[in-house]
């Protein structure tokens, strides 16, 4: 196949996968999008996780209108834990560097299993 | 009250590990169904909605240090707009207890992933040694 389409189509496929995932599940679009940029796409993994956000922020903003025009959103929860996430967000992004993130990262896929086990089973 | 400052904690631990870049709706949403019954689908809307403020501003940080890849990157965007419209779409017409199991699904597969992604990321480092046409860094 020809190069430049055989890139479009792998682009194309990345932004598919992405968006299907990142709409039906309701996040998790930077967990797919940035190993399929640096593996499919061959970029670099700091460009890829500021080019991950640039795709990702224009997607979560069609899904988080449809949540919303459906009355999915829930304030009396959403409003304190969006609260929260802002809040640690600025934590983390100040942590992030400051922290050896290798054996964090390690403990949250457990925590993420336990937790998909559980949603899965229970 | 209380629920109030536990739900502001749940956040806070979620947006810690966002923060750090390590997918805090992966926690959020569990966290939010198993601790406080919260329906799976809302779960995901508030995941959704509270991204935007925390993304818009590593976005543009981001696009000043110059580390936004911009060439064709539209081919990726449209797609992903069509199926993230798709996506929700569907999202909201499944019932709420198969979401959840799909969502369970998705998390586990998710944290293999995560707990080998050192090595995985070696493996992709070594594959682009070897290759010589790597696509975005042929530019200077």
């Amino acid at each position: 196949m020809d190069r430049e389409i055989a890139d479009k189509l792998y682009m194309a496929i990345t932004g598919a996968l992405t968006g299907l995932a990142n709409g039906f599940f309701g996040g998790g679009g930077g967990m797919i999008v940035v190993p399929l940029m640096t593996f499919l796409l061959h970029m670099k993994t700091k460009k890829a996780h500021a080019t991950a956000l640039a795709v990702i922020l224009p997607i979560t903003l069609v899904s988080a209108c449809i949540y919303f025009m459906s009355g999915k959103f829930d304030f009396s929860v959403g409003v304190p834990s969006g609260i929260g996430v802002i809040a640690g967000g600025v934590v983390g992004a100040w942590l992030l560097g400051r922290l050896s993130a290798k054996w964090l990262t390690k403990i949250f896929a457990v925590v993420m299993l336990v937790a998909g086990v559980k949603s899965l089973v229970f | 009250m209380l629920k109030f400052l536990l739900l502001v904690l749940v956040g806070a631990s979620a947006g810690v590990l966002g923060g750090m870049g390590m997918g805090g709706g992966a926690i959020l949403i569990p966290l939010l169904t198993m601790l406080f019954n919260v329906e799976q689908i809302s779960a995901q809307a508030i995941n959704l909605v509270a991204f935007i403020p925390m993304a818009g501003v590593s976005l543009i940080i981001h696009f000043k240090n110059k580390r936004v890849e911009k060439e064709g990157i539209f081919w990726i965007i449209l797609p992903a707009l069509a199926c993230s419209l798709a996506g929700s779409l569907l999202a909201i017409a499944v019932k709420g207890s198969l979401l959840k199991r799909f969502f369970g699904g998705f998390l586990v597969v998710l944290s293999v992933f995560q707990f080998f992604s050192d090595k995985i990321a070696e493996k992709i480092n070594e594959n682009k040694k070897s290759e010589n046409c790597v696509k975005f860094s042929k530019k200077p």
